[in-house]
C-alpha cells in the first residue's frame, strides 16, 4: 500500500521535473514567425541567437536545480505534516540543536550556488560584448517609438512606428501591439554591435527570442550585441515603464540573408532619403 | 472601533476616553491597534487598485483604460506604494511590533511613547497624501521606482509626483522615528534576565528591521529631496542636460529599495518563527542560527542593490559582483527554511489557522525564493528583467508571503489583542480560499514572464491571453478570500468566544505575551518579570 503510493508520488514528481525541463528548453523547430511566443506557452521563446541559446542552456540547468529544491523542501514539509501531526505524535521531542545538520544545510547550498555561479559568469561575460562586430546598429528610444540608424551603411536612419490596432492587417502577418511600419532589417549570421540610447525618458530595447534587453537611457550609450541565426521576424516590446504608451512601443526585427540586406539598404536609402539628416551624415552618404 | 470596545472595559486603568484616547495615544497597544486599523483600510485601497488592474488584464485589448493608460500607470504606482508603505509596514512593524515587542521583552511600554504617537500620525498623513496623489492632475504614472526622467517635471508636469514624494517623506519620517523607538526599547527596556540571546525571534526580527529602516530610509529621503528640488527648484541631480545622471537615482533608490524588501519580510520571519514553535510545541530549532541568519540577511541586503539594475548599462564586472553577492543571500534564507522544518520535525503539530498560514508562508517563500536564485544571475536577466517572471517572483516571496505572515499573526494574537477568539472553521475556509486564490493568481505569471510578457502594461499581445485569464480567475478567488478575512474580523468581534485564559495555545506558547491576561490590560508588565536561566523561556515573575 505504502510502497505503491510512494512510487506514484515519485512518478508524478519525475513527470513534473521532465515537463518543466522540456518547457524550459522550448521547441527549437522552425516556425513561421520565429520571434513570437505561442498561446499557453509555459517556457521561454525559442532561441535564435548565440546568447539566447546559452540563456536556454543555463535556464535548463537552473530549472532542474530549483525544481529539485522545491520538490525536496516541500516533500519534506509534506512528510512532516503527515508524520508529526499531534494525532500521530502526541509527545513532542525537545531537540533544538544538531551541529552537523546545521553545518550541512549551510554548506550544501553554498556548493549548489557555486555550481550555479560558474556557468552564470560564463554567460554574463559572453553576452556582454561582440568580440568582432561586423556592423553597428544604433537604437534611439522616443516617447513612443524607436528610431534606428546604420552608421556603417551611409548613416541610413528611419523611425519605426507602431501600427494602430484598427490598421493591423492579419493576413499580411501583422501582429497586434507588435508590428511596426518600418521594421529594423538586419543580416543573419552577422555579429552586430547594438548601441542603445534615448532622447527623452528611459526605455528598454528588448527582444526575448534573441536575449536582447538593454535600457535606453538619455545621456548614455549602452552597448549590447546580437547575431541572429535564422531568417524571420522577431518581436519585442519596450521593457522599461516610459509613460502613457509604454505598452504600445513594439520592436520588430526582420532578419534577412546578407544579399537581401544589401539590396534592402539601397532601397531604404531611397525610401528614407526625404528624411532630414544631419549635415555630417548627409556628407558621409554622398561620399559612398 | 471594535478593538477599542474590547479593551475599553478595563475600568481600573487611568487613561483618556473617547477620541482623545486614540488621537493623543501614547500607549503601545492602542497605537499598535491604530496601525492595524490603518493597514486594514489601506489594504482596501491597495486591493481595489490591484483588482482593477487584474480586471483590465483579463483579456487582450483595453477594457477600462482606453485612452486612460496614464491612469493605469498611476494605479500600478499607487498599488505598490500603498501595499508596501501603508499595509505591510504599518501592520507588521507598527501593528504587531508595537503590540508585542514590549510584551515579549517584559517592558511596560515603548521607550518613547510620544514619539510613537507622532510616528503613527505621520504614517496616516502619508497615506492621505498618497491617496490624494491619484486625484491630482494625471496621477503619478511612474511606477513605485519613480525613475527620472519620467518622474521629472518635463514628463509629469502636474503636482501628482510631488504629492507622492511628500507622502513618502512623511511615511519615511514616521518609519525612522519608529525604528529609533524599537532600537532603544529593545536595547534598554528588556526585563531582568531577558538577555539578547533569550529574546523571542520576533523581537530579533524587529531589531534587525529597525536597523535596516534607520540606515535605508534616510537614503530614500535624500534621493526624494533631490528629485523634489529637480522638479521644483531647478537643480539637475538627475537631469542629463544639467550634468546630472538618471542612473544616480537608480543607485540611491535601490540602495534603499533592496533593504526595504527585507524590512518587509524580516518581521514576517519573526512571526512565522513564533507560530511554528508554538504549534509544534517545540522551542525553535537552531535559535542562534535563526537570529544571526536574520542579521546576515540584513547586512548582505545592503550590498546587493544593483541586481535591480542589470540592464541599466552598469559594467560587466559590477554585474558579476552583484550576481555573486545576491546568490549568497540564499544561504541564510536556506538556514531559515530548514530551521523551521527542523522545528516542526519531531513536533506534535496542531494545525490551527496560524499554523496553516505559517506552512502556507513556507510554501510561498520556497517557491518565490528559488525564482530569486534564478533572477540573481545577471546573465539570465536578458530574458527575464522587467517581465511578469519578476512580478510572480516578488509577489510570492515578499508580497503574498508577507500577507500570509500578517494573517497568521492576526489569528495567532487576536485573542490577546481583543479578548475574543476567532472561529477555527471560518478561518480554515478563509485560509484555503486565499491560498488557492493567490497561487492561481501568481503561478501562471511565471509562464507569462518566461514567454516574454513585459510588466507594467495595460494591454498585451494576444498570445499571452490564456495565462492572463487564468491569473485573473485567481485574482477573483483571492478577492473572495480577502473579503472573507474582513468577515472573520467582524465575526470575531461580534460572535468570537471570550477568552479568559492568558494562554489559549497551551505548552508551545512560551513567550511573555502569553503570561498577561487576555485581552491584554491597558498597562502590562508594571512589575518587571524576571527571566530564568533556562534558555529563552520565561519563568514566573519573581515575588
Amino acid at each position: 500500500m505504502r510502497r505503491v503510493s510512494l512510487e506514484t508520488v515519485f512518478g508524478l514528481i519525475a513527470l513534473l521535473v521532465v515537463g518543466l525541463v522540456l518547457s524550459g528548453g522550448a521547441a527549437t523547430a522552425a516556425e513561421p514567425v520565429p520571434g513570437l511566443s505561442r498561446p499557453w506557452e509555459i517556457g521561454m521563446q525559442p532561441a535564435h541567437s548565440p546568447v539566447m541559446e546559452r540563456v536556454h542552456e543555463f535556464h535548463n540547468l537552473l530549472l532542474v536545480i530549483i525544481t529539485s529544491i522545491v520538490v525536496f523542501v516541500l516533500g519534506l514539509l509534506g512528510f512532516i505534516i503527515i508524520r508529526f501531526n499531534a494525532r500521530r505524535n502526541p509527545v513532542p521531542s525537545k531537540t533544538t540543536h544538531n551541529t552537523l545538520l546545521e553545518v550541512v544545510w549551510t554548506a550544501v547550498p553554498i556548493m549548489i550556488l557555486i555550481v550555479i555561479a560558474i556557468p552564470s559568469m560564463r554567460l554574463l561575460f559572453f553576452a556582454n560584448k561582440a568580440e568582432t562586430p561586423e556592423m553597428t546598429l544604433k537604437v534611439i528610444g522616443h516617447q513612443w517609438y524607436w528610431s534606428y540608424a546604420y552608421p556603417d551603411h551611409g548613416d541610413l536612419t528611419f523611425d519605426s512606428l507602431p501600427i494602430a490596432d484598427s490598421e493591423i492587417d492579419v493576413k499580411a502577418g501583422q501582429v497586434r501591439l507588435l508590428s511596426v511600419d518600418n521594421p529594423v532589417v538586419v543580416p543573419v549570421g552577422t555579429q552586430i554591435q547594438v548601441l542603445v540610447s534615448s532622447d527623452d525618458v528611459i526605455h528598454n530595447w528588448a527582444v526575448p527570442s534573441l536575449a536582447l534587453k538593454k535600457d535606453a537611457t538619455p545621456g548614455r550609450v549602452n552597448e549590447t550585441w546580437v547575431q541572429i541565426n535564422t531568417e524571420g521576424t522577431y518581436y519585442g516590446m519596450c521593457s522599461e515603464l516610459c509613460g502613457v504608451n509604454h505598452y504600445f512601443m513594439p520592436i520588430e526585427i526582420r532578419a534577412v540573408s546578407k544579399e537581401a540586406f544589401a539590396s534592402w539598404v539601397e532601397e531604404a536609402k531611397q525610401k528614407f532619403a526625404s528624411r532630414p539628416q544631419p549635415a555630417v551624415a548627409a556628407a558621409q552618404s554622398s561620399e559612398q | 472601533m471594535a478593538y477599542g470596545a474590547a479593551v475599553a472595559h478595563d475600568e481600573h486603568d487611568h487613561h483618556p476616553h473617547g477620541w482623545k484616547r486614540w488621537v493623543y495615544s501614547t500607549n503601545h497597544k492602542d497605537i499598535g491597534t491604530m496601525y492595524i486599523v490603518l493597514a486594514l483600510i489601506a489594504a482596501i485601497v491597495g486591493g481595489v487598485l490591484s483588482w482593477w488592474m487584474r480586471l483590465e488584464l483579463t483579456e487582450p485589448g483595453l477594457q477600462f483604460f482606453d485612452g486612460e493608460t496614464q491612469l493605469y500607470n498611476a494605479i500600478l504606482t499607487a498599488h505598490g506604494f500603498v501595499m508596501v508603505f501603508f499595509v505591510v509596514m504599518p501592520a507588521m512593524i507598527g501593528g504587531f511590533g508595537n503590540w508585542f515587542v514590549p510584551l515579549m521583552i517584559g517592558a511596560p511600554d515603548m521607550a518613547f511613547p510620544r514619539m510613537n504617537n507622532i510616528s503613527f500620525w505621520l504614517t496616516a498623513a502619508g497615506l492621505t497624501l498618497m491617496t490624494l496623489s491619484l486625484f491630482v492632475g494625471a496621477g503619478p504614472g511612474t511606477g513605485w521606482t519613480v525613475y527620472p526622467p519620467l518622474s521629472s517635471l518635463a514628463f509629469h508636469p502636474d503636482a501628482s509626483v510631488d504629492f507622492g514624494i511628500l507622502a513618502l517623506h512623511l511615511a519615511g519620517a514616521g518609519s525612522i522615528l519608529g525604528a529609533i523607538n524599537f532600537i532603544v526599547t529593545i536595547f534598554n527596556m528588556r526585563a531582568p534576565g531577558m538577555t539578547l540571546h533569550r529574546m523571542p525571534l520576533f523581537v530579533w526580527a524587529m531589531l534587525v528591521t529597525a536597523f535596516l529602516l534607520l540606515l535605508a530610509v534616510p537614503v530614500l529621503a535624500g534621493a526624494l529631496t533631490m528629485l523634489l528640488t529637480d522638479r521644483n527648484f531647478g537643480t539637475a541631480f538627475f537631469a542629463v542636460a544639467g550634468g546630472g545622471d538618471p542612473l544616480l537615482w537608480q543607485h540611491l533608490f535601490w540602495f534603499f529599495g533592496h533593504p526595504e524588501v527585507y524590512i518587509i519580510i524580516l518581521p514576517a520571519f519573526g512571526i512565522i518563527s513564533q507560530i511554528v514553535s508554538t504549534f509544534s510545541k517545540k522551542p525553535v530549532f537552531g535559535y542562534l542560527g535563526m537570529a544571526y541568519a536574520m542579521v546576515a540577511i540584513g547586512v548582505v541586503g545592503f550590498i546587493v542593490w544593483a541586481h535591480h539594475m542589470y540592464t541599466s548599462g552598469i559594467g560587466v564586472n559590477a554585474r558579476a559582483y552583484f550576481t555573486a553577492a545576491t546568490l549568497i543571500i540564499a544561504v541564510p534564507t536556506g538556514v531559515k527554511i530548514f530551521s523551521w522544518l527542523a522545528t516542526m520535525w519531531g513536533g506534535s503539530i496542531e494545525f490551527k489557522a496560524p499554523m496553516m498560514y505559517a506552512i502556507g508562508f513556507i510554501w510561498l517563500f520556497v517557491l518565490g525564493g528559488v525564482t530569486g536564485v534564478v533572477l540573481a544571475n545577471a546573465g539570465i536577466d536578458f530574458a527575464l528583467h522587467d517581465t511578469y517572471y519578476v512580478v510572480a517572483h516578488f509577489h510570492y516571496v515578499m508580497a503574498i508571503a508577507a500577507i500570509f505572515a500578517m494573517f497568521g499573526g492576526w489569528y495567532y494574537w487576536i485573542s490577546k489583542m481583543s479578548g475574543r477568539q476567532y472561529s477555527e472553521g471560518l478561518a480554515k475556509v478563509q485560509f484555503w480560499v486565499f491560498f488557492i486564490g493567490v497561487n492561481v493568481l501568481f503561478f501562471p505569471q511565471h509562464f507569462l514572464g518566461l514567454a516574454g510578457m513585459p510588466r507594467r502594461i495595460p494591454d498585451y499581445p494576444d498570445v499571452y491571453a490564456g495565462w492572463n485569464f487564468v491569473s485573473s480567475v485567481g485574482a477573483a478567488i483571492t478577492v473572495v478570500g480577502t473579503l472573507m478575512f474582513y468577515y472573520v474580523i467582524w465575526h470575531t468581534y461580534r460572535y468570537g468566544k471570550t477568552v479568559s485564559d492568558a494562554n489559549p495555545w497551551g505548552e508551545g506558547a512560551t513567550t511573555l505575551e502569553w503570561s498577561v491576561p487576555s485581552p491584554a490590560p491597558f498597562h502590562t508588565h508594571e512589575e518587571l518579570p524576571v527571566i530564568g536561566p533556562t534558555g529563552h523561556h520565561h519563568s514566573k515573575p519573581a515575588e
